[in-house]
């Protein structure tokens, strides 16, 4: 007999600020923490040190902001389809457990065997604040990025220093105006913005990487991660979208679903 | 001498505001820079006005070390529960930003508001290890303040020490204004009176002397600044107090009721990962098993049990508020606990409102049986290892260590935990010992082997590792007339171990760094003439000796041969009975004589059982300061007193001779 099933829940939630300076290791021992204060059904794993199980996004670097951090929480089963568990009232009732600068924006339900988010986001959105660059610098610094046949970087793989091309990972690019940082960026620009759309495969692309491939003397300010992409159906969507609320309890373990996600009707 | 660190007072205007703008954008450039921002729970700013007293309550280590450090958790919320006083937190900040700080000269901080250090009328530290020292007055320069106290003015922070290593504080004698000896919980608050009395008075030019005289009327309170020290040749000839009003000799402070005290009632829960990274609840305080080389236990005596229905509210709440899976009951000897087996179950059954059960550790495990029989019951889930202190080879050392633990004691508790499932043992060893010989120290390895055996009557392939630390006599121990081991002594006698382990199969050997161990022991036992190595040390860099990475003893050595000090001297000499210790002048509540008398039944392999439940030697701890224990139960544990399974309070046989102590009448 298979025991019962867990039920997924996808929480789409925001880190600026102070906060920005933990390790996505440290985000990880925050949730649980707060999801235990929470006392939510959190279904742990089996054996002799059982551990909830939470699952993660692409990791967040240590210093960079984020509109779009996500993760995976297995609740107990029938948590959510009983009733027991209000997914609309999550947001409420967690927020007040996280630190100050991480805040729940949005959450959904997951359909049981829905690839995880690791696997499904295949690319992010950037906007990305270099000190000490003029708007016509950056500008140049467009074009010659997306006129580049090639982007090479080097980067350590298993303690070998190996050049990857990273050209075929800048999706989009472009000069930003101020005014597209996100309402909870409490910071002032210290050069120009740029706005950029790196993909994930097989390698994340990092925004760092991209300035150091077009010209080596630029160092990134500040970073927020606005968005992660990813593909359902040949249409680009965000794993949890902010206007979509979700339906409740609606179809668990659906059978025909072929979606990570449910959307909203 | 080489150039100071660049000071960087500078820039650090005091009653400035916040230099997190300056921080901020070179925080992403540091390691773990989530060690600077603070936002732990728990941890809300306290509210700032003119009127009060700040506190900068400071770990001269790194922020993984210091933030789980009770005793400043315990004194931050005292202050903070006051209206006419605010302390936060600062911790020693690592050489990546350190160096980026002097540069851009950003002062040392506090970690809640990022206010400057110099800001605040007192900046206190706690001292738990010899080695952090140079830390101390590392933080002190960065916060744009003189390290020398007399260097210091009105415009000055006070700077104030606590905690253990305060019981010989001599070598900081130079760098501190104020130290604190024994609990904090009363003293702080008496502090903090004269210091508003201080800031009321507007801190007029010339009122730094007459607040340290006020200060040294606190019981409790030693201001080196007010004493002077006659030398006779290498010899300490006595230590004065300069004035009729300051006290001849310092006595400790003892809280009487741990009941009184619940704190911390809110937990710091840091961001970032942190040693003892969970609930912590002290559930007593003091220990009266007279282990000879324990520091801890003799300075902190009489024992004081918290009552075990606050014991289980303080973890009922705290798990419930921290959100923490893991609680441990602290104390020297938790498994010394009045009905300790009902505070475990009580645990067991909390309902945490998830299907994870609680992890619930108890540090300084006994060696016996009732002990495992504890660990047993809490840990039905993780079975990985557990650990036991026999600290000695043999029984013979054993006597001379106070730690009456005989080898059926050991071998049951080991094949009892076995049994049960366990399959590593961690046992932990002294070596260097006061009258140690090649057979005691090879007894270590014996042991370890006839453990492994046990175990194979249980599983395939168990595992004991070893782990043997360099001893070093500490002040207030009957230890503290021996010469400490050379280093070259220590290493040989890691080496019988290495040869007598090599061929063990499933014994693990494990040393501290005897280098270490030695320069722990020139600061442990040290005067004020060591104020200049220190100084010597830290402007050469010597920050973070506590760090093997950073740890360098040719820095020590060239210093003390720069200030014509001998280590030996210091280190690897006997004192004798009538020589003037540096803290003589300093009380632990401790009689020197009951002491020496304990030094000599030592010598002669003479073991005295535990007070709580025999009667009293007048040791001091209690008879001084007309307090007494505090334990609910008038029994000992059902492992018996020192773990020998034998029932001393009851009268039975035991295994070493016992010799009552008759007090020795009036004590100096
Ligand atoms: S005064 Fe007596 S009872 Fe108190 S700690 Fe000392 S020996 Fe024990």
């Amino acid at each position: 007999m298979t025991p019962p099933r867990t039920e997924r829940i996808r929480i789409r939630f925001d880190k600026f600020g102070r906060i920005r300076f933990t390790s996505h290791r440290d985000v990880a021992r925050v949730w649980e923490r707060s999801l235990r204060r929470s006392r939510l059904p959190v279904s742990y794993s089996e054996g002799f040190s059982p551990r909830p199980r939470l699952r993660f996004g692409l990791a967040l670097a240590t210093a960079h902001e984020s509109c779009g951090e996500y993760l995976d929480v297995d609740l107990e089963p029938g948590a959510v389809s009983s009733g027991r568990v209000d997914i609309d009232e999550l947001a409420p009732l967690v927020n007040p457990m996280l630190p100050p600068g991480m805040t729940i924006q949005a959450t959904a339900h997951v359909e049981p065997g829905a690839p995880s988010l690791q696997e499904s986001v295949d690319s992010c959105t950037w906007l990305v604040d270099v000190p000490q660059m003029t708007p016509a610098q950056a500008h140049d610094l467009v074009e010659r990025a997306l006129a580049a046949e090639e982007l090479p970087v080097t980067r350590t793989r298993k303690g070998k220093s190996v050049t990857d091309d990273i050209r075929p990972n800048v999706l989009a690019l472009r000069v930003a105006d101020p005014d597209e940082r996100p309402p909870a960026a409490e910071w002032q620009p210290a050069g120009a913005l740029l706005r950029a759309e790196l993909g994930t495969h097989p390698r994340a692309c990092r925004p760092a990487e991209l300035l150091a491939a077009v010209d080596p003397t630029l160092e990134e300010g500040r970073v927020v991660r606005l968005h992660q992409w990813t593909m359902v159906d040949g249409v680009r969507r965000e794993p949890v979208p902010l206007e979509a609320s979700p339906p409740v309890g609606a179809g668990i373990a659906r059978p025909s679903a072929a979606h990570a996600i449910e959307r909203a009707s | 001498m080489s150039a100071a660190p660049p000071n960087p007072s500078s820039t650090a205007t005091a009653g400035s505001s916040s230099v997190w703008s300056a921080l901020e954008p070179h925080l992403p450039k540091v390691a773990k820079p989530a060690r600077y921002i603070g936002l732990e729970d728990g941890a809300p700013a306290s509210e700032r006005a003119p009127h009060k007293v700040g506190w900068l309550l400071c770990y001269p280590d790194t922020y993984e070390i210091g933030l789980p450090n009770q005793g400043l958790q315990i004194l931050r919320e005292i202050v903070n529960e006051r209206d006419d006083a605010y302390a936060e937190r600062g911790y020693a900040v690592w050489s990546d930003l350190e160096a980026i700080m002097r540069r851009e000269r950003i002062p040392f901080f506090s970690v809640e508001t990022h206010t400057s250090a110099a800001a605040f009328d007192a900046i206190a530290f706690n001292l738990s290890a010899e080695l952090t020292y140079t830390n101390v007055l590392n933080c002190v320069d960065l916060a744009g303040v003189p390290v020398r106290s007399d260097e210091r003015d009105e415009t000055h922070p006070l700077v104030v020490v606590g905690g253990h290593c305060t019981y010989n504080p001599e070598p900081l004698a130079d760098f501190v204004d104020v130290v604190v000896l024994g609990d904090g919980e009363e003293v702080i608050g008496e502090i903090t009176d004269v210091l508003r009395e201080w800031r009321a008075e507007g801190k007029t030019a010339g009122s730094r002397p007459n607040v340290l005289r006020a200060l040294a009327g606190v019981e409790g309170v030693y201001v080196p600044s007010l004493y002077d020290v006659a030398y006779d040749g290498p010899f300490l000839a006595e230590v004065t107090p300069r004035f009729p009003d300051v006290p001849e000799r310092v006595e400790k402070r003892t809280i009487s009721d741990l009941a009184e005290w619940p704190y911390p009632k809110q937990q710091l829960v840091p961001l970032t990962e942190v040693v003892h990274d969970r609930l912590n609840v002290e559930v007593f305080r003091g220990c009266t098993r007279g282990c000879r080389f324990c520091q801890a236990g003799m300075i902190t005596r009489p024992v004081r049990e918290r009552p075990a229905e606050q014991v289980r509210s303080m973890i009922d709440s705290g798990l419930k508020r921290t959100g923490y899976d893991e609680v441990t009951l602290t104390s020297l000897s938790t498994a010394d606990f009045s009905g300790i087996e009902q505070t475990v179950q009580d645990v067991m059954d909390l309902d945490t409102g998830s299907a994870q059960p609680i992890t619930l550790g108890l540090p300084s495990l006994r060696v016996d049986a009732f002990t495992v029989g504890l660990a047993n019951k809490i840990q039905n889930a993780r079975r990985t290892g557990l650990t036991f202190a026999p600290e000695a080879g043999t029984w013979r050392m054993r006597q001379v260590i106070n730690k009456l633990i005989r080898e059926e004691d050991l071998y049951g508790a080991v094949g009892s935990a076995y049994s049960q499932g366990w399959r590593r043992m961690k046992l932990y060893f002294l070596t260097g010992l006061p009258s140690e010989t090649d057979e005691d120290t090879l007894g270590i390895a014996e042991l370890a082997k006839n453990c492994v055996e046990l175990g194979r009557e249980h599983h395939k392939n168990p595992s004991v590792t070893v782990s043997v630390g360099g001893f070093v006599p500490k002040p207030f121990t009957p230890f503290q007339w021996f010469g400490q081991n050379t280093e070259d002594e220590l290493r040989r006698k890691i080496n019988l171990l290495k040869d007598a382990t090599r061929k063990m199969n499933g014994v693990q050997l494990k040393w501290h760094d005897p280098r270490a161990s030695v320069i722990e022991g020139l600061l442990s036992r040290g005067d004020r003439r060591l104020g200049r190595v220190l100084e010597l040390v830290w402007r050469r860099g010597g920050v973070f000796q506590e760090w093997g990475e950073h740890f360098d003893e040719k820095l020590w050595l060239d210093a003390m041969a720069e200030c014509g000090l001998d280590p030996d001297w210091y280190i690897h000499r006997h004192r004798t009975e009538d020589e003037v210790l540096p803290w003589d002048h300093l009380s632990a509540g401790l009689h020197k004589d009951f002491l020496w008398m304990d030094w000599q039944d030592a010598l002669a392999e003479v073991g005295l059982p535990d007070c709580r439940w025999t009667p009293c030697y007048d040791c001091g701890a209690c008879t001084g300061y007309s307090i007494e224990h505090i334990v609910a139960s008038a029994t000992p544990p059902a492992g018996g007193s020192q773990g020998t399974g034998q029932d001393l309070g009851a009268g039975h046989s035991v295994p070493v001779e016992l010799t009552p102590r008759i007090p020795q009448g009036a004590k100096p």
